[in-house]
């Protein structure tokens, strides 16, 4: 749980070179989250890697969600700075029909596989990847699995079509 | 290069060298992890990881099913410390849902992760023994995964895969039979693990063999996202049961043992020390169990008993929304961690008000750290690539999710 | 007193024709037998199921009581191939080809749900059975099997083997088996 003045603080920290940036923030259940313009992003993770009173140089996770009501598809990153042992979490929302970022893995080695894996899952393209391939599925496979309109069932089986517990 | 050509010959400039496919099945690798590695006569020049062999897509799959149902799906995430994943699941809906837990249950859910932190070191331990050529001590020490496993079956009924406990706590109290097998193993694994450290501790051929393979500078582990025992045998004393404590672990006293030089020897080290810290963490919690009720006040997630099912309207209706998955969550949107068997296991919930998850994002330690790996074995020989990579843990079902 | 020596048991003789110094039996019976009790298992084990094979191969269990503690990883010295995990579409073709370059005769033994019929993962990214891939003799279930489970589908096995006929593999049958799976 983070102190109103620490989120003050962080706020202020980014705002001193990307003002503006911040469309909305706020505390989710325990998390400090900011949900911010996805041009800058990446500079300002950097920005808050770099600057003393922040120092966010741990990346706990990156994962992307899809909201097919609003058409976009959000990137989630899940900062940690382990010594003050603050944690936020920053949001981005991008167009689902083409969705582009920069790529994190100049600031973060981590953020080579687990861009991979959003890349995998939701088709986001990471402007810059070294490597932006498919990872855990097979090359040719032709959709991205996790957007919600596509079925979680493999396709080929005939046997479970049982009208009560069917599919 | 093509799966069925196992070593291909190039000749680059005036170095010959030559590729070898190492896996997707492997005898030495344990798990089904594929690397191509550049090599340089027995020296790995740069290697080429492949993963997704065992993909079972559960992220989408948690979609698709009730809370209650998604505990048998993180049971597969890591299925060495299995109960470190159902307990860290339910703790992750506790905390999107708001409820208080009994004290009883925190205690004794300490006790099931325990036990599971120790079967998945010594899983890891023993394998680091077969892949230096001492089968002895696996030996050895499977006898003792066998009387946890005989504990998971008094308490839930299941072995590895166990689906231990209930959104709220458990779903009966522990049987004085359990209470027995518990002590059993706490009176019995303490002389065999030091016998197993006996085997390998100071063991010059075993010493010669991981001190300085495999290494990683506490930096690099941190850019890569390392956690758990990977990173404090770096020499980062950073671990979720102290930086951020749930269930109760505020109430234990233990210590976080690292490491120095992040090599095989110094994981090893770092995850024996951390079953000793294990067995005194359940000795506290056994001394300190509080009494009272063994799960939290979740109509909603536990199963009403049977004779109140047959006459009270309410337990039927809770009944049949729990078995039939009826039951709306709140909305909301919650990251819960606990300290896994490989790091940092957490659990990213954004719930829309319905039955099923909106979205459910594993963090998965060994996802995260696993792509170090061709950095860690760069330069070093074949041999000692097996080793890095058994000593770090990697556990194909996390990896893959 | 119960010596080791005295609780050790012999393969039971086939019938035949016995008299001093000589033997007559079928040789299909004599195979049978020797087959049986030295079965040569290729672990193909992918997740959860590889660590209960694993208590399996452990002293508590012990599959060396069936002559099988000779794990080849070379598939082509193995007689039996033991599927234990999720098999994913991704995996498909590698099993396959590990079938293929096992010599007859072979035998495939699928642990676990996964490996018997995608499990609880009916997903894009599982295949639903290896018997859409490769013939399978037994299926053992359990979501992971317990390793009696295992051992009791290993002797399922040895029944197979004991009593399979001599040309079982030559036959058209079997071919067309095969072919089916496009196998050749």
């Amino acid at each position: 749980m983070m102190e109103a003045a620490q989120q003050e603080k962080i706020v202020s920290v980014i705002n001193e070179k990307f003002e503006g940036e911040i469309i909305q923030s706020g505390v989710i259940k325990d998390f400090f989250t900011l949900i911010v313009k996805k041009d800058k992003v990446i500079d300002l993770i950097h920005h808050l890697y770099r600057h003393p009173d922040t120092k966010f140089q741990f990346l706990t996770t990156l994962c992307g969600i899809h909201y097919p009501d609003q058409n976009q598809i959000a990137v989630m990153y899940q900062l940690h700075n382990l010594v003050s042992n603050q944690r936020i979490r920053l949001k981005i929302f991008l167009s689902a029909d083409n969705p582009s970022v920069k790529t994190l893995t100049p600031v973060f080695a981590a953020a080579n596989w687990m861009e991979r894996e959003t890349y995998d899952f939701f088709g986001v393209n990471f402007e810059g990847h070294p490597n932006l391939k498919r990872i855990l599925n097979v090359d040719e496979m032709l959709i991205f699995p996790l957007r919600k309109e596509y079925p979680l069932e493999d396709q080929s089986r005939e046997d479970k079509n049982d009208l009560m517990f069917g599919r | 290069m093509m799966q069925n050509e196992p070593i291909a010959q190039v000749i680059e400039g005036e170095k010959q060298y030559s590729y070898l496919n190492l896996g997707p099945t492997h005898p030495a690798t344990h798990g089904i992890f594929q690397n191509v590695l550049k090599m340089d006569g027995e020296v790995i020049v740069e290697s080429t990881p492949t993963i997704g062999y065992i993909h079972r897509a559960f992220e989408k799959l948690a979609e698709r099913r009730p809370y209650n149902q998604i505990t048998p799906i993180t049971d597969r995430l890591n299925y060495c410390s299995a109960p470190i994943n159902n307990i860290g699941w339910h703790m992750a809906v506790e905390k999107l849902l708001g409820v208080e837990i009994p004290k009883r249950v925190q205690y004794l859910r300490v006790i099931i992760m325990e036990l599971a932190r120790i079967t998945d070191h010594l899983i890891c331990n023993a394998v680091i023994g077969v892949d230096t050529g001492a089968l002895t001590g696996f030996v050895y020490m499977f006898q003792q995964r066998e009387l946890v496993y005989e504990i998971y079956e008094e308490i839930c009924g299941a072995r590895l895969t166990s689906n231990i406990g209930r959104i709220g706590g458990f779903e009966r109290d522990f049987s004085p039979k359990a209470w027995e097998k518990i002590n059993r193993f706490l009176n019995e694994f303490p002389v065999v693990l030091k016998e197993f450290e006996g085997l390998l501790n100071r063991n010059r051929i075993f010493m010669d063999r991981t001190i300085g393979a495999g290494g990683i500078t506490a930096e690099k582990a941190l850019n890569y996202s390392f956690t758990g025992p990977n990173l404090r045998a770096a020499g980062v004393d950073y671990d979720v049961r102290v930086a951020n404590p749930y269930s109760s672990y505020e109430d234990f006293d233990f210590i976080i043992p690292i490491g120095k030089n992040g090599d095989v020897y110094d994981r090893f080290m770092v995850r024996q020390e951390e079953m000793w810290q294990s067995l005194s963490i359940i000795k506290q919690a056994i001394a300190k169990l509080p009494e009272g009720p063994f799960h939290g006040k979740v109509p909603e997630f536990y199963l009403p008993p049977k004779e109140e099912v047959y006459n009270d309207m309410e337990a039927l209706i809770y009944h049949f929304k729990i078995v039939m998955g009826e039951t709306d969550i709140p909305k909301g949107e919650v990251y819960h961690c606990v300290e896994g068997g490989n790091g940092e296991l957490g659990f990213y919930l954004i719930s829309d008000g319905g039955r099923t998850p909106f979205r459910l994002h594993f963090r998965r330690p060994c996802f995260i750290f696993y792509q170090a790996y061709p950095e860690m074995i760069k330069g070093s020989m074949l041999s000692d690539a097996i080793l890095t990579m058994s000593s770090m843990n990697v556990i194909a079902g996390e990896l893959d999710a | 007193m119960e010596t080791l020596a005295n609780t050790i048991s012999v393969g039971e003789k086939p019938e035949g024709y016995e008299g001093a110094g000589f033997f007559a039996t079928r040789l299909d019976k004599v195979v049978g037998l020797a087959r049986k009790n030295s079965i040569w298992p290729l672990p193909f084990a992918t997740s959860c199921c590889g660590i209960e094979f694993m208590a399996t191969m452990g002293a508590h269990y012990d599959l060396a009581r069936f002559g099988s503690e000779r794990l080849s990883f070379s598939p082509r010295q193995a007689d039996l191939l033991m599927v234990m995990g999720t098999i994913a579409k991704k995996m498909g073709p590698v099993l396959k080809q590990v079938y293929e370059q096992m010599a007859e005769p072979r035998w495939v033994l699928s642990v676990g749900a996964c490996a018997s019929s995608g499990g609880i993962f009916d997903t894009y990214s599982v295949l639903q059975g290896i018997d859409r891939i490769i013939p399978v003799d037994v299926y053992v279930p359990g979501c992971p099997p317990r390793p009696e489970q295992i051992i009791d589908g290993v002797m399922k096995i040895q029944h197979l083997v004991e009593t399979e006929s001599l040309r079982r593999r030559d036959s058209a049958e079997y071919k067309a088996l095969l072919n089916k799976y496009g196998i050749e």
